[in-house]
């Protein structure tokens, strides 16, 4: 475990409510996202893509696309002559250019690049190719089915037993203690089987590059990501060229939630601007995304679990199949060990299942895997509450995981912030609200791990005492803001002083992906390290021209001041005065830090949600929502409500409406926002958030990732609401009307 | 493509006669979707709204003449139209966002022949007519023989529509259009429903038309005689939405499933039947 | 391929373009004219990130041909702040944290302004219904909604 680094203190910057640096730009259409960066002389690329949901390439004729009007490269997957060194990224060439199989709905086959749009369509129609259609499986349990239509051969690792399809990939375990001794002391077992339906992030900008690739093997990219050091590094690998010659630079990022950690455009605008030798920018449109970059799992779950009569679980067991989509994604492993991480278990077994089908590889989405595991768990669990006659929370209070507890997944726990959600929740005003008729209140807990990772930040002194801080990690909601803070917290300086920009794959050391709500934990101490470094060499400055020892110097206010038997002897200097003599002190002065950050600190949250069902039309409408999470401290606080919001409503999209829906042939019948029913605002009742402080032992202030958990809790609270709201348990997502009216008529 | 602005009825008729393969522009907000995502390529786009009277809403025999132009959002911000007509007015009104509704039309919308046009049902129970102009002059249609089948209309080579016209409402006559979506807005109509009632001086339904969109291949005329001879009590508007049931033939899809179609047909008759009677009732002569 | 001359006025400025017939007005605005403020996030009227006025009334660009701003008037976010005075919604969007991501305001800005022209005093329900066909994913619509509310309050104080 990462050593204990909080301490605690009162801050001055850190909580407070500041306009973030990049807000100008962004309401005055300045800031420049994927599409809106133009080079001279650039062409226009665009993706064929396979209408069939699987079917075998048998040859593709270019020649006609390649001699016409304006087209300046058409390339197909025999362009890219490379083999990936990692099994990983072999998978990535294979998704973003399909080998010898198109393998969904929307698989690209070949790529043009032309001078006007017109120009590469057309192009793009007179391209051949001759499929031979295949079988083809979308739905988890049907692929797994021995003599299911199976995609790879050879892929299935030791972890399956015998008697599944090639399809099923992994399989993997956890859990402790006795299950079957368990349920032997229960006085109550309820056991039952979900389904959720595979859903997108549904980021409001499409994905979009501009590349510009040379004979000479040195290429630039502008891309919207969220994480420009890992398109580096996968386009580098893929084009079999060194990472030091290709530079990434990030554009301002429309929304991405996990969508945007890997890459699909960029490797085809690399490959099509290296053939034809010019700069070439690309963009998905909305179908596109829709079909072609990545959805969640689907899944199929069991559980089992069983109480005593006062409430104690003595057994619990989950099945979690998810399908991944046509490559491998670890996303029914990471089901398995979230969805009883809430709970002090004696006696649990979780399994989860990795399985492929004709459907794009799968991409995180906050918290992946998650959601629909914490769905079936959390509904299980208030049913069996309901079955005891106790208060749902109590009953989640009774069986609360705490500090060292042993976690579903393994580790014990340090201090976390489970009971403080629920105890929060049930004096909460929500919890004891009155309630109509045909409405229904839902509580929902939920769990995530969060991440730390490779993180390098550089802090740099100006002349005139202003400080300019790089950090690798996109500002997907307002993280260059925290940065500017945690910053000019540290150093003690106003946060106008301290500008954050997001600097290139060139200009700063390796960075993770921003996924894993890690940006503000493990970037923000990587901040506050790169400002101590810094005030580490202010204080030895401030020594020397004192001339006293650096150890008898402190940094008190933005200032050195001599300390010990040397108090008071000089006036203090602050930054600006340290600044402004740097040159004559030693020259100029900057902090920085690098590291792969432990620490990051698992987080909870719980939500309450009342619906209102219309028992005619089955028709579900949000009523009230609060939510209540633990960001261990909240640096900006209206940035975390706003991930907190944001994330709840996405969970009500999930919970209601959203779905994709494949067709008898497996084509996606719902490639757009009209079908595909994201919420919109007169969906929506206000969504009050909750924020609460304990603090994360790994950070300095204390700070947790708060970014996905928020996704955590709603499908189950929805539905816990709903099934009460109906008078009968809603075991399918999403509870869209036409099923919440046949399970009210079938009751 | 070719970009057409006419500015006459006739020059209009001449591109589109002379042009099988061009299509006509109102608000676009059908057309420009089709157009863009390719399932779409014709030769030239005939812009109408420049044509004058296109976007003109005028009063006629008491009833009201709506020119092809006219935009939805135009349509919900005329007192006199909303008075006499709530229900088209409200289904008019329920396309689309604010956006939308600043570009798209009645006609586009009869015309696009979506079987869930939410315009529609509400002008069909309004007998409302199509004034349709063409090669051999203009003719009146019934609005309900425009659509023929999904994307389909009676409208021959060279035929336009000009304007649609709603008749004079006889005393204590009014309307009301209901549709079935999941979210609140931006969703295309599950199931839509318009009913029309007029009543007598006591409140007795003396006439009532129903119509229903959605659950099937154009939108469907319903025997609403269940209700003449009544006050819309409860007994009549259950009967109402027994026939609604009966007369819906659905499809299963991505948008509903024939059983879900089949109930909330009933529903939605019997909530409209009883909206457009305590219009019909408060509404003066 | 003949083009459409096109003469138009967007944000107070006359201009003219060459577009092809099936160019739409937010192909013009970004690719011709470099306003990229307005954004495409589906080119089917469902996002509202392309939302202009187009002779005082809201429409999504990517749902207008090109050809067809011949002679009428064409007001984007670029053209929503008075010189360095941000518009009252701006300024708010900013200090009340209404945009996270920041792709659907442009659209979102345009959307409200437009609302408040006409609708100083609206109540939440209309604020919602108004904005139905501008998508957000990051925000919940909350602090969107209440930076709308606040700044109509302020500019009815401020009339
Ligand atoms: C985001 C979004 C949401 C939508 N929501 C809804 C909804 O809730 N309910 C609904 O019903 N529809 C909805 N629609 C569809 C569309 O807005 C409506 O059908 C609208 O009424 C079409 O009118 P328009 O003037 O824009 O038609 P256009 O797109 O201009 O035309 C539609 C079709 O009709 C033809 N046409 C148009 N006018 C005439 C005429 N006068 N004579 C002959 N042919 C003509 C055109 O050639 C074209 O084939 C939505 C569309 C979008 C983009
Ligand atoms: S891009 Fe125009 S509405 Fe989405
Ligand atoms: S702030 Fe990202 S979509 Fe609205």
């Amino acid at each position: 475990m990462a050593k204990d680094e909080f301490e605690k203190r009162e801050f001055k910057v850190v909580g407070t409510r500041v306009a973030r640096p990049d807000g100008l730009d962004k309401v005055t259409g300045r800031a420049r996202y994927g599409a809106d960066m133009s080079a001279p002389g650039m062409l226009v690329g665009y993706c064929l893509r396979s209408p069939h949901a699987h079917a075998r390439i048998k040859s593709i004729d270019t020649s006609e696309a390649e001699a016409m009007a304006g087209v300046k490269a058409v390339i197909t997957r025999a362009d890219f002559t490379n083999v990936p060194a990692s099994d990983g990224t072999r998978d990535i060439l294979d998704n973003v250019m399909a080998n010898d199989k198109a393998l969904y709905d929307g698989h690209t086959v070949a790529a043009v690049a032309a001078t006007s749009r017109s120009a590469a369509k057309a192009a793009l129609k007179a391209i051949k190719v001759d499929y031979e259609v295949l079988p083809h499986v979308t739905d988890v349990d049907a692929a797994m089915l021995p003599g299911a239509p199976e995609l790879h051969q050879g892929r299935q690792q030791e972890s399956v037993p015998e008697g599944f399809s090639q399809n099923v990939l992994a399989r993997s375990q956890y859990g402790h203690g006795d299950v079957d001794a368990g349920f032997a002391q229960a006085d109550v077992i309820i056991e039952r089987s979900f389904k959720t339906a595979a859903t997108h992030q549904g980021y409001i900008e499409p994905h979009a590059c501009l590349a510009t690739m040379g004979n000479d093997n040195q290429g630039d990219l502008f891309c919207c990501t969220q994480g420009h050091y890992m398109v580096r590094n996968t386009c580098a690998d893929i084009l079999g060229m060194e990472s030091g010659r290709l530079r990434v630079t990030a554009s301002e990022i429309g929304g991405g939630f996990g969508g945007k950690t890997t890459v699909f455009l960029e490797p085809v605008a690399l490959m099509l601007s290296k053939k034809s030798g010019k700069p070439v920018k690309m963009t998905m449109s909305r179908d596109e995304v829709m079909r072609a970059s990545g959805p969640t799992a689907s899944t199929s779950i069991d559980i089992k679990i069983g109480t005593t009569r006062d409430g104690v679980i003595t057994a619990a067991t989950g099945e979690f199949r998810y399908q991944s989509g046509c490559f491998y994604a670890m996303n029914g492993a990471l089901g398995a060990m979230c969805g009883f991480a809430p709970y002090d278990l004696e006696n649990l077994k979780s399994v989860g299942w990795e399985v492929t089908t004709n459907r794009p590889k799968a991409a995180a989405y906050r918290a992946p895997g998650a959601p629909m595991a914490a769905f079936a768990v959390e509904s299980v669990v208030d049913e069996v509450a309901k079955e005891i006659g106790m208060d749902p929370i109590d009953f989640r209070l009774k069986n609360a995981a705490d500090e060292g507890t042993k976690s579903a997944y393994g580790p014990t726990y340090p201090a976390i912030g489970l009971r403080a959600t629920l105890e929060a929740a049930k004096a909460h005003p929500h919890w004891s609200a009155p309630l109509g008729k045909n409405q229904g209140r839902g509580v929902g807990c939920g769990f995530w791990f969060n991440f730390g990772g490779d993180t390098c930040v550089s802090l740099m002194l100006n002349p005139d005492g202003t400080v300019s801080l790089s950090e690798g990690n996109p500002d997907i909601g307002g993280s260059r803001a925290s940065m500017s803070m945690m910053a000019a917290e540290e150093l003690g300086v106003p946060y106008e002083n301290v500008r954050t920009i997001v600097a290139d794959t060139a200009s700063l050391g390796q960075n993770e992906v921003t996924d894993g709500s890690r940006v503000t934990f493990a970037v923000g101490l990587a901040t506050i390290k790169a400002a101590r470094h810094a005030i580490e060499i202010m204080k030895a400055r401030a020594a020397a021209t004192w001339g006293i020892d650096a150890e008898a110097v402190e940094w008190v206010d933005g200032a050195a001041q001599p300390a010990g038997p040397n108090a008071g002897k000089f006036p203090p200097l602050t930054v600006k005065e340290i600044a402004a003599t740097m040159s004559n002190t030693g020259g100029p002065i900057a902090g920085h830090f690098e590291a792969n950050a432990e620490g990051a600190g698992v987080s909870f949250g719980t939500h309450i949600c009342d619906t209102e069902v219309d028992p005619e039309t089955g028709a579900v409408k949000i009523l009230r929502y609060t939510v209540f999470q633990d960001a261990g401290k909240a640096v900006h606080p209206d940035y975390v409500e706003g991930q907190l919001q944001g994330g709840a409503v996405q969970g009500i999209g999930w919970a209601l409406n959203e779905e994709y829906i494949y067709g008898e042939d497996g084509t996606l019948q719902n490639a757009g926002y009209l079908d595909y029913r994201i919420p919109v605002a007169s969906d929506l009742p206000m969504i009050e958030p909750v924020i609460l402080e304990i603090p994360n032992p790994g950070h300095p202030y204390g700070v947790r990732g708060v970014g996905e958990t928020g996704i955590v809790p709603p499908l189950a609270t929805i539905a816990n609401a709903v099934s009460r709201a109906a008078g009968v348990r809603m075991t399918s997502l999403p509870m869209s009307p036409p099923k919440v009216l046949a399970a009210i008529k079938a009751n | 493509m070719k970009f057409e602005t006419p500015h006459s009825v006739d020059d209009a008729v001449a591109i589109l006669r002379a042009d099988p393969e061009a299509r006509v522009l109102a608000g676009g907000t059908d057309l420009l979707v089709r157009l863009r995502a390719g399932h779409i390529s014709p030769s030239a786009v005939v812009d109408i709204k420049r044509i004058p009277g296109m976007r003109d809403i005028s009063q006629e025999d008491g009833g009201w003449r709506i020119g092809a132009g006219v935009s939805c959002a135009e349509m919900g911000e005329h007192a006199g139209l909303k008075a006499a007509y709530p229900g088209v007015v409200e289904g008019a009104e329920l396309i689309g966002s604010t956006q939308v509704q600043g570009r798209c039309t009645m006609a586009g919308n009869l015309c696009n022949a979506g079987p869930a046009g939410d315009s529609v049902p509400a002008m069909v129970a309004a007998q409302a007519t199509a004034r349709v102009a063409g090669p051999n002059g203009t003719r009146d249609v019934a609005v309900f023989d425009i659509p023929t089948a999904p994307g389909q209309t009676s409208l021959a080579e060279g035929e336009f529509i000009t304007s649609i016209f709603l008749p004079a409402p006889p005393a204590h006559s009014s309307d009301a259009y209901l549709r079935f979506i999941p979210r609140t807005e931006m969703d295309i109509a599950v199931v839509g429903c318009a009913v029309n009632l007029t009543l007598d001086a006591a409140g007795t339904v003396t006439s009532a038309s129903m119509s229903l969109g959605a659950v099937g291949p154009k939108v469907k005329q319903v025997d609403a005689s269940a209700l003449v001879g009544t006050i819309c009590d409860d007994a009549a508007v259950e009967a109402l939405a027994a026939a609604a049931t009966a007369a819906a033939t659905p499809i299963d899809d991505k948008r509903g499933t024939i059983a879900f179609r089949k109930d909330v047909s009933g529903v939605l008759a019997k909530r409209a039947a009883r909206i457009a009677y305590i219009r019909a009732k408060g509404a003066s002569s | 391929m003949s083009r459409i001359h096109v003469t138009t006025t967007v944000n107070g400025d006359a201009v003219d373009y060459l577009c092809e017939a099936d160019d739409t007005l937010l192909d013009v605005l970004r690719d011709q004219l470099d306003l990229t403020g307005s954004k495409e996030g589906c080119a089917s009227g469902d996002c509202g990130a392309c939302t202009v006025e187009l002779d005082g009334r809201l429409v999504c660009s990517c749902l207008v041909l090109g050809a067809e701003a011949e002679g009428r008037t064409v007001e984007t976010i670029e053209g929503m702040a008075n010189g360095d005075v941000l518009h009252p919604l701006q300024k708010n969007f900013i200090e009340k944290a209404a945009l996270q991501c920041g792709v659907c305001t442009p659209g979102i800005l345009v959307a409200a302004k437009n609302l408040l022209d006409h609708t100083p005093d609206p109540s939440e329900e209309e604020v919602r219904y108004w904005l139905a066909g501008n998508l957000c994913r990051c925000t919940g619509y909350d602090k969107i909604i209440r930076a709308v509310l606040d700044t109509a309050a302020e500019m009815r104080g401020a009339a």
